[in-house]
């Protein structure tokens, strides 16, 4: 990484602008959990191997811990609180409390980002499909049959 | 948006099924703000300003956080009811659990054991977990304890409060307790005239009385709540971006953290001392506050967490080591070799003569397993925030130990133990003793040399690196059948490091401590958790097992779910396989022919005729596999935790390509006897978790090191299993409501291995005895078993 050199930089995160003070290099995960305090994205390993960081920009799925955040300006941030609050949760948050699809849950937030974007281009996923879908979420606890069958729910495919 | 996409009226009309729903919004408030403890205020002498957690705006106020600001008064004894609970007038109920969180549900089981005893709706109860100056010291959260043990203490808890509350409920009303009923929180006369009284309007005054013992509890088969699959009231909060973990605390003024040291970690650190450090790079980079170094302890503070980041990568060091580590590709024969500990182990069971019995047995047979290192591998790296000041402590910490973190902190920093406040918060999943306590010492380290708040999470290569490992074992086994095909000589030998170094209370326990300088005095360690599950369930007239405890482990030990019982359990369930097949017999039937206990009989029928087991001596047909040149194999295997705890059996099915090497396990089917089940769902979670951790731990999980540095730092080099590859999972649970609550947070863990490893050889013939079996492994026993 380079000499990090603050600057202000737009960013639109959930539909909202944002000024931030990052150095243009710095993983854009930073700056929404720390400069935007948004807790969802969650650091696991830095490497874009886990997937626990997944947001959105422009509707696709990024790995935020080595997305730079110069690269987002001009483009729309999703994170998962954009998608859905305790009042009114995104069909893919409610899926998720409705097959209890967490343990610690630390993965989750990444799982329902990769979900989302996924179910958004397929509509009628077979098991196998969402499986390869999330092939790159990690999780520790075993959770995955029931992220599985959360899927599944969100996507109107339950058997 | 997709016009195809799912309409959020769709799912609504999709949710409901098996569990007691709530809206997420709903199920958040019921909860309280589940897993939030906004703690309000610490230690008076301390700043506020630093210690209060930025609460995220719109939380909904907590029952906690308006009537519990006073937090230095409370009594953490245990000994009283109210040290266990309170109740404040408008009927809300906080309870103080000594025991924590860890992702496994433990919040919602315990409320519902509190709400169930105190006769009150599960709402009105929240959880205070795991601070040093609010909940009593209830040890270590691990070992599938909680539910077993402080399960009890709160419904003892609760029972004595309600004895409470009706006495003086019978005093307000006139009416003798006998005479008085509880429903959804308040006290109503049996039948006659309808007077009632809520507990809020009997709680002016504290309970002011011990926990005795003697408080009639409620009979099971009234249980409202308790057996109920209430939906977890942690979740809400994870699945919406709450302020859910360690990692999400942000205290006012707070800098962040990192450390620098070399990718490994013993016994007594890192086997090496510092002989070069150049940190003028580092203290360039804008943000840095401060390079800290004190003897081998090295770190960088910076006000944002990248340039942190960016200055510990540019600090250089050069590491002088010491011995190199013991040779990885020969770990498990020198285990044989390393000393041993002369005042622990040996002889754990000795039944009749062994050897007598071998020496007329009609069959005898050998056989040596080896279980790999590895890792806990928490998703999350681990996370500490610590605030340090002269005269006292604040600590944020996922630590399942609150209470000896805060006594080996006030030891690291100088600090006496009343100094030092440490609050527990979620962190990603553990299963053990991971990194946590290390970090909270290095924030502390952090803190105290800038005098400000100080985050730390490692990175990936330092969770991996830095971790305390599940160390390797080696078991050798003899077996002896009589000419009926019973075993009549079992004899089992282990050679294991220590499962359990966590910290008591000395600085030298946690790596900062080790570091500094002068590094404290090495910790005393304690032997324990590699003989777990070394002894069996099964009856056998001439039966031993001997416990070699080995002194040098290669890395830094410590308790990773099960501990031992994981690799004891496999090398007995594979060894039972290899007499069931010496004798010709099923391997199902031959167990239950060396099993009395019923509960145990049970719970393996249970999972034999749930998976539709497939009665015959295990190995391959006469007939070649006709899927795709696939070989196909069931097996099966069960253990009793630590041989007298909760009951697990695993069926698992399995898929072997020959060509490749590759297993994959499609199916398994668990039968599990845990006895009164508190929370079915949570439960069944939970039985999933053990199964998927359990299968990566059997075919793909291995920690491995070369001369002096762990060589598996990320997720290409230590491999846990992805979703294409979790098998089908089914689990048939055993409610035994008359019987005490078992912990289920690792039992059924233990025979998953071997179910596999059972499974592979009735797919292939070939036995598979080192652990973890991967493809390489399998593809070297399928050739020499060819040649």
């Amino acid at each position: 990484m380079a000499m990090l050199r603050q600057g202000d930089l737009e960013i639109t995160v959930n539909g909202q602008p944002h000024t931030v003070q990052a150095a243009a290099e710095t993983p854009l995960l930073y700056v929404l959990r720390n400069e935007l305090k948004l807790n969802a994205a969650k650091f696991g390993c830095g490497l874009s191997q886990c997937g626990a960081c997944t947001v959105h920009v422009d509707g696709e799925p990024v790995r935020s811990c080595i997305y730079p955040v110069s690269e987002a300006a001009g483009k729309q941030v999703t994170t998962l609180e954009g998608l859905g609050t305790l009042d009114d949760p995104h069909p893919i948050q409610q899926a998720f409390l409705d097959e209890q699809a967490a343990q610690c849950g630390y993965c989750i937030p990444g799982m329902m980002m990769t979900a989302a974007a996924f179910l958004d281009q397929n509509d009628r996923p077979s098991e196998a499909d969402i499986r390869q879908a999330l092939v790159g979420n990690l999780c520790r606890c075993g959770t995955h049959v029931r992220i599985i069958r959360a899927v599944q729910r969100a996507a109107g495919t339950t058997a | 948006m997709d016009a195809n996409r799912v309409t959020r009226r769709r799912l609504m009309q999709g949710s409901g099924g098996l569990l007691i729903t709530f809206s997420l919004a709903a199920a958040f408030r019921q909860a309280g703000v589940a897993g939030q403890e906004a703690t309000p205020t610490i230690a008076p002498e301390l700043p506020e300003a630093s210690v209060t957690p930025t609460v995220e705006p719109g939380l909904v106020a907590t029952p906690e956080n308006q009537t519990h600001q006073d937090i230095q008064t409370r009594d953490v004894t245990g000994d009283t009811v109210d040290s266990w609970l309170e109740i404040d007038a408008s009927g809300n109920i906080t309870v103080y659990s000594g025991k924590v969180e860890l992702g496994t549900g433990l919040r919602t089981a315990l409320t519902q054991i509190v709400a169930e005893e105190l006769d009150v709706p599960f709402a009105r109860v929240t959880m205070i977990m795991g601070d040093t100056a609010r909940t009593p010291d209830q040890g270590t959260t691990a070992g599938s304890k909680s539910i077993q043990v402080a399960g009890p203490v709160l419904r003892q808890a609760a029972a004595e409060a309600r004895l409470i509350l009706l006495t003086r409920a019978s005093e307000r009303l006139g009416v003798p307790a006998d005479d008085l009923q509880v429903k959804e929180g308040v006290v109503s006369t049996l039948g006659g005239e309808d007077r009632s009284v809520p507990y809020g309007e009997l709680v002016a005054e504290p309970f002011e009385r011990e926990v005795t013992g003697e408080a009639p509890e409620k009979p099971p088969a009234s249980y409202v709540l308790v057996g109920q699959p209430i939906q977890r009231v942690d979740i809400p909060p994870k699945l919406t971006g709450g302020e859910a973990y360690v990692q999400d605390v942000r205290l006012d003024g707070m800098l962040h953290g990192r450390v620098v040291r070399p990718f490994v970690r013993t016994m007594e650190g890192i086997g090496a001392t510092l002989q070069n450090f150049d940190d003028s790079a580092a203290r360039e980079i804008p943000g840095v506050v401060q390079v800290v170094r004190n003897g081998n302890f090295i770190g960088v503070v910076a006000e944002r967490e990248e340039q942190a980041i960016t200055a510990a990568k540019a600090i250089k060091v050069e590491w002088a080591f010491g011995d190199p580590l013991p040779a990885i590709n020969q770990i498990h024969d020198l285990l044989r070799e390393m000393p041993v500990n002369e005042d622990e182990g040996g002889e754990i069971v000795r039944n009749g003569d062994v050897e007598g019995a071998l020496g007329v047995a009609a069959q005898s047979v050998e056989a040596t397993y080896r279980f790999a290192s590895q890792a806990h591998a928490m998703m999350g790296p681990s996370c500490a925030v610590a605030d340090v000041r002269p005269d006292g402590a604040t600590i944020y910490t996922q630590s399942q130990n609150v209470f000896n973190q805060g006594r080996t902190l006030a030891d690291l920093l100088g600090l006496a133990p009343e100094q030092v406040h440490t609050i527990f918060r979620e962190g990603s999943g553990c299963y053990g003793h991971s990194g946590f306590d290390d970090v909270a010492a290095d924030a502390a380290m952090l803190s105290q040399a800038v005098g400000r708040p100080v985050r730390v999470q490692w990175m990936r290569a330092d969770e991996f690196a830095w971790e305390p490992k599940s160390p390797p074992m080696t078991m050798d086994l003899r077996g002896g059948l009589d000419d009926r095909g019973s075993i009549i000589a079992w004899d089992y030998e282990v050679w294991t490091p220590t499962h359990n170094t966590r910290p008591g209370g000395d600085a030298s326990s946690v790596l900062a401590g080790q570091l500094k300088e002068p590094p404290a005095a090495m910790f005393e360690v304690g032997y324990g958790g590699g003989d777990r599950n070394a002894p069996t369930n099964y009856s056998f007239p001439n039966n031993r097992v001997t416990v070699h405890w080995v002194e040098t482990p290669p890395l830094r030990p410590s308790a990773l779910r099960s501990l031992g019982g994981l690799a004891n359990a496999t090398a007995n369930e594979l060894f039972m396989d290899e007499m069931a097949a010496a004798a010709g017999a099923d391997p199902f039937e031959f167990r239950l022919r060396h099993l009395y206990d019923p509960r145990a009989i049970d719970v393996i029928t249970k999972a034999a005729e749930a998976a539709g087991w497939d009665a015959r001596p295990s190995g391959p047909s006469a007939t070649p596999a006709a899927d795709g040149g696939l070989l196909k194999g069931r097996g099966i295997a069960f253990a009793r935790y630590e041989t007298e705890y909760a009951y697990a059996a695993v069926v698992a099915e399995v898929e072997v390509d020959p060509s490749k090497g590759n297993v994959r396990v499609t199916r398994a089917v668990v039968g599990h006897d845990c006895g009164l089940i508190i929370n079915p769902d949570g439960l069944t979670n939970q039985i999933e978790g053990n199964v998927i951790q359990g299968t990566g731990r059997a075919l793909k999980e291995e920690v491995t090191w070369d001369e002096h540095l762990v060589t598996s730092l990320d997720w290409s080099g230590y491999h846990i299993l992805t979703f294409p590859e979790v098998p089908t999972i089914e689990v048939a649970l055993i409610d035994r409501p008359e019987e005490d609550a078992l912990g289920a947070g690792e039992p059924a863990i233990c025979p998953v291995p071997a179910a596999i490893g059972n499974a592979i050889f009735d797919a292939t013939g070939v036995r598979m005895r080192t652990m973890p079996f991967t493809p390489e492994r399998v593809l070297e026993a399928l050739g020499s078993a060819a040649s």
